[in-house]
């Protein structure tokens, strides 16, 4: 069935775009930024920060969210008109009047949307005084620090932890102003069902959850991305190792691809590996039951002669290959494809299977 | 079938179970099997009368007869005197609190004049725990007419051309609601009955499920049948224990009955209803936190569209109403929509249940033709404002709504009209307020409920009713600034304009409100440092004056914090910076020498 | 407990029983009065009374049944009025419960005064 279209005005300019759309998507299709610390195209629209609040000329009552108010035929948009500025710089203040200033030492400095927005509006500090939020840092575990006075309640972790990774170990507790996210009885990660994906990090807009392996070791704009592909198992999810100094120091998303940036435990922090000193990068040959360094020439030499042999006096059926969830797709087929057309038997597993 | 020569209803409502109304009944049962006459007099259990300030009640038919605050001891007289002997036991009828005559009958209650009551016409009339009293006033036989003689366009026609408004507040018509409904894809649909009444003072809803649970039933049947809807769910709130027994209890009978469940009145027609308890959160009241919290979520809106309509419950088509508009249904059906239309305004059609509180001589509940001012219901039914004070302002509907002065009484209640003025219709919360009342104080009232109401998610309503209750802290405590108003009035205006639901839409309303009508109190208590209804503490200041003093000390024992010195026979002086302005030394003394200032 | 109601007529006719008792909380045109003064229980009001239900009853009649104390005709008690609209106050004294279906098959349903009973009139 072909997609109804919609015409409409988004600040002066005619889109046409599919019924059902946003406001914010079609603002979007014009190169036109909307304002958002809630949003996500993975999550179901929250309308929570109401950042992305415009003026619709149809609608009289208020000012609809864009992430959420569907487009409507001769609609007339204004992404940012004074109105529409002087919301958005309200809600601005009416969030730092109850967040840590302190970008200084802040992990997400650079890459904090809200740092990003004040800049933006010129929100400096807050005309409202008073009562603020502040908890304990929950880092009870070795991966999530969750410092709960930096959160702006926006949501997405928990809506990334309950619609994508199917945990539900965070949720809202408490209500209104006393609002806070927080692990069943408000507990400490660590005896929550968590998994670390560390999806949630990913997700905060400001610094309020940080990856601990990371801490200290540079911000965002201090690291050179690497993409690679995870390999732990054969999904073969892409990351980007995050470089600095030669050394990885994090884990980042790489959205455009395949498992669109989402990760488990292994392959958001189990990097440190890499640079472990016992880790063996050199090929080793038993001579004399002690193992010594050798070429990766004399190793594979050694291997194929070995196996040539086996399979002279006993038949191809005396040799299995077990090859491992940690390769590629593509090593996979490879080794089985190896194991049976070159040394031509069937026998091939895969630890997976075990 | 049994015949009995009088029966005496006794009011089962919660303000009158709570004033001792199930003793009693229980007395009034002992003392009528004492002389013999339980099987001439039937005792019944009804449901609220509205008239709460007033209970327990107590009323004898055939004659009619009102009985006012019964009090145990007053239970033989009535038996012996009324009951026995046909002699109406004066001491205890309703007092005129104008003229102080005695009001026998109950509809000669001026309390009762005005009203039109429809919706709670059963109300305090019937047993609400026997199905059969209800059908006996003609219950039920509205759905008998949709099943038999209405197609399900018809029914939804004519709840349109009745011009019936959601009651829950927000006024949006009821027959375009269920064509929405009707017309959406989707199975199975649901039809939502919105018990989860939340405004402090409002009882109007808890009023009719527990004196009249089978008119909300009844309404729902005919709504279900009409949209092709077969699930239905009420949800209540679980603090209404009564309402949610009543409601198990009906459902009960109805089904018992073959009025509810499958193959209705021996028709295809098919309505299951469940019953929901609500966790007691004032949010879940908006339609899509409501329908999260019955699906297990928690109590959290979500942004419309989609409106649940289209995909409310499990995503499918669902049709919320609340108490009050589902029971206005079964009439609207069976006298039809010219008969419900010739009541109320052009764009108001029907009555309203208001509940009427604060300081005024008759609280309870009240129903209304829409378009009667506000006058005639403070005045005319309410009595007016007690012990001779001035009337100072009326806050309509719930903490949403807004404060209206003097100038804004003859205004007749409407959803237009109100909105207009600065208020809302709401759930028909009406607190009348006397000019002991601090301004400033109201409206840090209704902002500390939001504040402690709003469901946390979006940024305007958490954060910014906070701030705005912050600013209402400082000005009471005297430490307001002018730009302070400035401030509150931009920060309202944009909570109004970018709040996801409607408590956050509407939570700006007191306050707004209240600059709009009473500005020069607030500028009293910043610029003056003056509260002029003697509400805020920190603005007092308790002094003596010296030439009535007579040195006799009572003041001095009676302040509790030391504050007031003075030798005998001279005069004493309050120390400000250790009064707590308690006022305890102004009630104390005998001469009036202290005096706030 | 009724029974389950399987089609339109099953309601109405459940309603229409269940609305005679219920009538008297609405007030009916036709009211019969008994003396219930101690003067009058003492002479046998109650088990005219209990008469008085019974025969309403038997004959699905729906009548106001007040009472009222005693009022100086201690000697004709039991004392038995019956009004009917427009029509005056019918005294009937020294009742047993023997003439109550007649007093009201004649003159409750009929108009018909029972002459030989009546000690007073009002109008």
């Amino acid at each position: 069935m072909p997609l109804k279209m919609v015409e409409l005005t988004i600040d002066g300019r005619q889109v046409s775009v599919p019924e059902g759309t946003t406001i914010l998507e079609a603002a979007e299709s014009l190169g036109i930024e909307i304002p958002t610390l809630c949003h996500d195209r993975d999550l179901i629209v929250a309308g929570a920060c109401r950042l992305c609040v415009v003026e619709v000329e149809q609608i009289k009552k208020n000012l609809p969210a864009a992430c959420a108010q569907p487009v409507g035929a001769g609609m007339v948009v204004h992404t940012n008109n004074p109105r529409v500025r002087e919301a958005r710089r309200t809600v601005l203040e009416l969030i730092i009047a109850n967040h840590p200033l302190d970008c200084l030492t802040c992990e997400e400095n650079g890459k904090c949307k809200l740092q990003k927005y004040c800049y933006e509006y010129g929100v400096q500090d807050s005309p409202y005084e008073g009562e603020t939020r502040e908890y304990e840092i929950d880092d009870s575990n070795p991966f999530i620090e969750r410092d709960m006075t930096k959160c702006i309640l926006c949501g997405k972790c928990v809506r990334v932890c309950a619609e994508i990774q199917g945990v539900n170990a965070i949720d809202f507790i408490n209500r209104g102003f006393d609002t806070k996210i927080g692990t069943f009885y408000d507990g400490e990660l660590i005896d929550s069902p968590c998994l670390y994906c560390g999806q949630c990090i990913y997700m905060c807009p400001v610094g309020a959850l940080a990856a601990i392996p990371s801490r200290g070791l540079g911000r965002d704009y201090d690291v050179e991305k690497v993409a690679t592909t995870c390999p732990y198992c054969g999904v073969g999810c892409q990351l980007a190792l995050n470089v600095r100094n030669d050394r990885i120091v994090g884990v980042t998303n790489i959205a455009d691809s395949h498992n669109q940036g989402y990760l488990c435990v292994k392959g958001r922090f189990g990097y440190e590996f890499v640079h472990s000193p016992d880790r063996l990068t050199k090929p080793l040959i038993k001579r004399n039951g002690k193992f010594e360094q050798a070429s990766w020439d004399e190793a594979l030499d050694l291997v194929a002669e070995k196996l040539g042999a086996i399979k002279a006096e006993y038949g191809p059926d005396a040799i299995a290959g077990l090859t491992s969830a940690k390769c590629t797709n593509e090593e996979n087929y490879l080794f089985q494809k190896f194991v049976r057309a070159v040394i031509g038997t069937n026998n091939i597993d895969h630890c997976a299977r075990l | 079938m049994e015949i009995f020569r009088a029966h005496v209803l006794v009011c089962g409502g919660t303000g009158c179970t709570s004033g001792g109304s199930p003793r009693i009944k229980a007395l009034l049962e002992e003392e009528l099997a004492k002389n013999g006459l339980e099987k001439e007099v039937n005792l019944v259990v009804t449901g609220c009368h509205g008239l709460c300030e007033m209970g327990p009640l107590v009323i004898v038919y055939p004659e009619g007869t009102m009985y006012v605050h019964v009090q145990p001891e007053d239970v033989s007289d009535i038996v012996s005197e009324h009951l026995l002997k046909g002699r109406i036991v004066e001491r205890l009828l309703y007092k005129e609190p104008v003229t102080a005559e005695r009001v026998p009958h109950y509809g000669d209650l001026p309390f009762y004049h005005k009203q039109e009551r429809l919706v709670l016409r059963n109300c305090g009339y019937i047993n609400p725990e026997v199905i059969e009293e209800y059908i006996g006033r003609d219950g039920y036989a509205a759905l008998a007419k949709a099943l038999a003689e209405m197609t399900p366009d018809e029914v939804i026609q004519e709840v349109l051309d009745a011009g019936l408004r959601g009651r829950g507040g927000a006024g949006f018509p009821t027959g375009l609601k269920w064509n929405f409904c009707r017309k959406a894809k989707g199975e199975p649909k649901y039809i939502v009955c919105n018990g989860d009444e939340g405004d402090p003072g409002a009882f109007m809803d808890r009023s009719i499920l527990e004196g009249d649970p089978h008119r909300v039933l009844e309404g729902m049947a005919i709504g279900a049948y009409a949209i092709g809807a077969s699930k239905a769910v009420i949800y209540v709130r679980a603090e209404y224990p009564l309402a949610v027994r009543r409601l198990h209890l009906a459902v009960k009978k109805a089904e018992e009955m073959g009025l509810l469940g499958d193959n209705i009145l021996g028709t295809d027609f098919s309505l299951h209803i469940d019953i929901k308890e609500g966790a007691g959160a004032f949010v879940c009241g908006e339609e899509t936190a409501l329908l999260a919290s019955i699906m297990g979520q928690r109590g959290m809106p979500w942004p419309r569209p989609p409106f649940p309509a289209v995909s409310g419950l499990w995503g499918k088509p669902t049709n919320i109403n609340n108490v009050e508009t589902w029971a206005n249904i079964p009439d609207i059906i069976l006298r039809g929509a010219d008969w419900f239309a010739s009541m109320g305004t052009e764009k108001c059609k029907g009555t309203k249940v208001f509940a009427l509180t604060g300081n005024v001589q008759n609280t309870g509940l009240v129903e209304v033709p829409m378009g009667i001012s506000m006058r005639e219901i403070i005045y005319d039914i309410g009595g007016g404002v007690p012990n001779g004070k001035k009337f100072k302002a009326v806050q309509i509907g719930g903490p949403s709504g807004g404060c209206l002065p003097e100038s804004q009484l003859d205004l007749g209640v409407d959803y237009e009209s109100l909105t207009g003025a600065g208020a809302i219709m709401g759930s028909g919360g009406l607190v009348v307020m006397d000019e002991d009342t601090c301004i400033v104080d109201v409206a840090r009232f209704f902002l500390s409920f939001t504040r402690a109401e709003s469901c946390g998610k979006c940024t305007p309503c958490r954060e910014g009713i906070m701030r705005m209750l912050e600013i209402l802290d400082r000005i009471s405590a005297g430490e307001g600034r002018m730009e302070d108003l400035d401030l509150l009035e931009k920060t309202a205006h944009i909570i109004q304009d970018t709040s996801l639901c409607g408590l956050g839409q509407t939570a700006p309303n007191p306050i707004l409100s209240t600059l709009r009508y009473f500005r020069d109190e607030y500028v009293a208590h910043i610029k003056d440092q003056r509260c002029p209804a003697g509400v805020c503490t920190a603005l007092l200041t308790y002094y003596i004056k010296p030439e009535l003093c007579r040195g006799c000390t009572a003041c001095t024992k009676v302040c509790p914090t030391g504050a007031i010195t003075g030798e005998r026979k001279a005069v004493h002086v309050i120390d400000p910076e250790k009064c707590i302005k308690c006022g305890a030394c102004a009630e104390r003394c005998p001469f009036d020498a202290i005096v706030q200032a | 407990m009724t029974g389950k109601l399987r089609s339109l007529d099953d309601l109405r006719r459940l309603r229409n029983e269940t609305k005679r008792t219920m009538q008297d909380r609405v007030g009916s045109e036709i009211k019969i009065i008994v003396g219930m003064g101690t003067c009058g229980i003492a002479a046998g009001a109650r088990e005219v009374m209990t008469a008085i239900l019974e025969e309403l009853a038997k004959r699905n009649l729906s009548v106001n049944v007040l009472q009222t104390g005693c009022i100086g005709m201690c000697q004709q008690e039991p004392l038995m009025d019956v009004v009917r609209p427009g029509e005056g106050r019918i005294t009937y004294g020294n009742v047993t419960p023997r003439d109550v279906p007649r007093i009201i098959g004649q003159h409750v349903v009929n108009g018909q005064i029972v002459e030989d009973l009546v000690i007073g009139r009002t109008d």
